[in-house]
């Protein structure tokens, strides 16, 4: 076992129903469970793993906000003092016809930023080669993965903990 | 399964609605008073506000000049101004009130057509609000023949003789609309009729909704729903052409010459997310009295969408309505906007419109959190009940009232009548049938909402 490889066992489990359980007992024996796989989105299974709300939301507000402010200062920019011109009599810098083009950029802004943002949190960028636990997360077995140097607990002890929680295989995989 | 729950129409509530009536009335009297002491001021602004409207129609084309000028002009031989108010503003609440009744019996039809789950246990509440729909009609009927004469320009025969001085070629050309057949400048047979057969129509509707779903609490199975399903689906049909249709009639009419095929969808708009508002509001009270206790904040938070949804929708809808006109520049659509611009209370409630109805719900009810939790739904359902309040007001008042209306104790008094009868109708419905359905196929999804 080098030391500059990544050390994980991966625990195989055929049904959504005893993984939830699983992940709830694995985690009660105080395992940390690196991520989990699987081939179809399981309802609760973020709740089983504790993981907190995503904050994409607030930077979805945040880029909106951008979008808003970049619209509103180019348009009044541009038509006010750039290059102001007489469009239907209306004033150089009104409001009314401003807001097509702010909602439209508001909206822009807010979803190529949180797009952005997801793949950048998620780690997800061109050339990346995925990591594949096992390839039959893809297929119909849930897949979890539990990075040896983030716990105390010997390869064994945990390999012992994951069997008794109904994973149905237990391999190693390094990186 | 869900536990069986009546709701208790009790006398503690009953208090609280009549205190509601009461100041209503006090202040509606005080108004009256304080209306008719005033007069005499009026009737110099009045005479202020047809120059006012000369001028502003001055730039125009000859024949919607002339005929705005004898709208405004209208104010002289009219009710006095205190009564022309009274009329206005009962017109104003019926149509408001209307509104939230017949979305009672709407909202209940959407959720049978898109099949929707979530909403088995909150669907007796709109219900309830469904039986002001009769007495809407009786109202409507009632205060239209009262007040024809100052509500509605277009109901003045000399506007359809060609040897008056005040003949109205444009209303003449639109008058089959109104008169159809009968004869012109007479009674308004096809307006009637439409009047009567929309109220008859949804109340016929909301019984046979209303029976079906009584039905399946006695004997459960499922033929029940579907039978709801299929009475829900034609309702709606006949819905999205009367609910057009009555928003012309009722409202866009008090303001004949002008016009906007937005109209309808405005109206409705405006309905609806009121409508969702008083829903989510009476169901976040029951549950702080101990009642539905099945609604969890998964309920909440999919009521709370409804209501940001819809607030946005409407300002959607209000906007593509402002904008086409604004940016056309036609004198004769616009002149609906610079009445309503530039005179107060008008100016302050058209701005007052937009902070209520789009800037607070849009903002205060973002964030995930804040649809889930009962305090911020009981701050913003309010906000936007009184917010479409004013919204209304704005559609109605200035075409009675010209230059002379007001936001005063009159309009705030009856609004407190109308929504303290309103209450009480409702409340008294619910308590009349089980708060939540014993037999819907689909309370077991409902129990397991989770969003």
């Amino acid at each position: 076992m080098s030391s500059t490889s990544e050390n994980f066992l991966v625990g195989i489990f055929d049904d959504e129903d005893i993984l939830l359980h699983g992940v709830e007992g694995i985690r009660g024996k105080g395992v940390k469970i690196h991520e989990v796989y699987t081939p179809f989105p399981v309802h609760g299974l973020d709740e089983a793993l504790g993981y907190k709300r995503s904050r994409l939301p607030i930077a979805a507000f945040l880029f909106g906000l951008t979008g808003t402010s970049l619209a509103l200062t180019m348009q009044i920019w541009m038509l006010g003092f750039d290059w102001p011109m007489i469009i239907g009599g209306k004033n150089f810098v009104s409001l009314p016809p401003f807001i097509p083009v702010t909602f439209e950029l508001t909206v822009l802004l807010a979803a190529l930023g949180m797009v952005a943002t997801f793949f950048i949190v998620s780690d997800m960028k061109p050339y990346k080669t995925p990591r594949s636990y096992d390839i039959r997360s893809t297929d119909d077995k849930h897949v979890m993965a539990i990075d040896l140097a983030a716990n105390k607990l010997s390869k064994e002890e945990i390999g012992q903990i994951l069997k008794a929680n109904g994973a149905s295989e237990v391999n190693e995989k390094n990186f | 399964m869900a536990a069986d729950e009546q709701y208790i129409f009790k006398p503690e509530a009953k208090r609280k609605i009549s205190i509601l009536f009461g100041v209503g009335v006090l202040l509606f009297v005080l108004g009256i008073i304080m209306a008719m002491n005033s007069g005499g001021h009026h009737e110099g602004a009045d005479h202020g506000s047809v120059e006012v409207a000369k001028n502003l129609v001055a730039s125009t084309d000859q024949e919607s000049g002339h005929a705005a000028g004898h709208e405004a002009a209208e104010g002289h031989h009219g009710s006095p101004v205190w009564l022309k108010r009274i009329y206005s503003s009962l017109w104003h609440n019926n149509i408001f009130f209307a509104g939230i009744g017949i979305i009672g019996l709407f909202f209940v039809a959407i959720q049978y057509a898109a099949q929707a789950g979530w909403s088995a246990p909150i669907k007796r509440i709109p219900l309830a609000m469904g039986q002001w729909i009769p007495i809407a009609g009786v109202l409507m009927l009632i205060i239209w023949f009262v007040a024809k004469g100052d509500l509605f320009h277009w109901t003045h025969h000399d506007l359809y003789d060609p040897q008056s001085a005040d003949y109205d070629k444009i209303l003449d050309q639109k008058s089959v609309y109104f008169f159809w057949l009968g004869s012109k400048g007479g009674f308004p047979t096809f307006y009637i009729l439409r009047m009567v057969a929309f109220f008859s129509l949804w109340y016929w509707f909301y019984t046979l909704i209303k029976k079906q779903m009584l039905a399946e609490d006695l004997e459960g199975g499922t033929q029940y729903w579907y039978s709801t399903r299929k009475l829900s689906a034609i309702f709606l049909v006949i819905f999205a052409v009367s609910s057009s249709v009555a928003a012309w009639d009722w409202v866009m009419s008090i303001d004949p010459h002008w016009f906007s095929t937005m109209f309808g969808w405005y109206v409705f708009a405006s309905w609806w997310v009121t409508g969702l508002a008083t829903i989510t509001l009476i169901v976040v009270n029951l549950k702080d009295a101990g009642y539905l206790k099945m609604v969890n904040a998964n309920h909440l938070h999919d009521l709370g969408k409804f209501v940001f949804a819809f607030s946005v929708f409407w300002t959607y809808i209000w906007f593509s309505q402002f904008m086409l006109i604004y940016y056309a520049n036609i004198p004769e659509e616009t002149v609906y906007f610079i009445e309503r611009l530039k005179h107060a209370p008008y100016s302050w409630v058209f701005y007052a419109n937009l902070i209520l109805n789009f800037v607070l719900p849009f903002l205060l009810l973002m964030t995930r959190d804040a649809k889930r939790h009962v305090a911020m739904l009981k701050v913003v359902c309010p906000i936007v009940i009184v917010g479409h309040w004013f919204d209304f007001y704005n559609m109605v008042t200035p075409g009675v009232m010209q230059y002379n209306g007001g936001v005063g104790f009159l309009e705030i008094g009856l609004a407190c009548i109308f929504f303290a009868l309103f209450l009480w109708v409702a409340l008294s419905a619910l308590s009349k049938m089980p708060l939540v359905a014993k037999n819907h196929p689909m309370m077991e999804e409902s129990l397991n909402h989770h969003i």
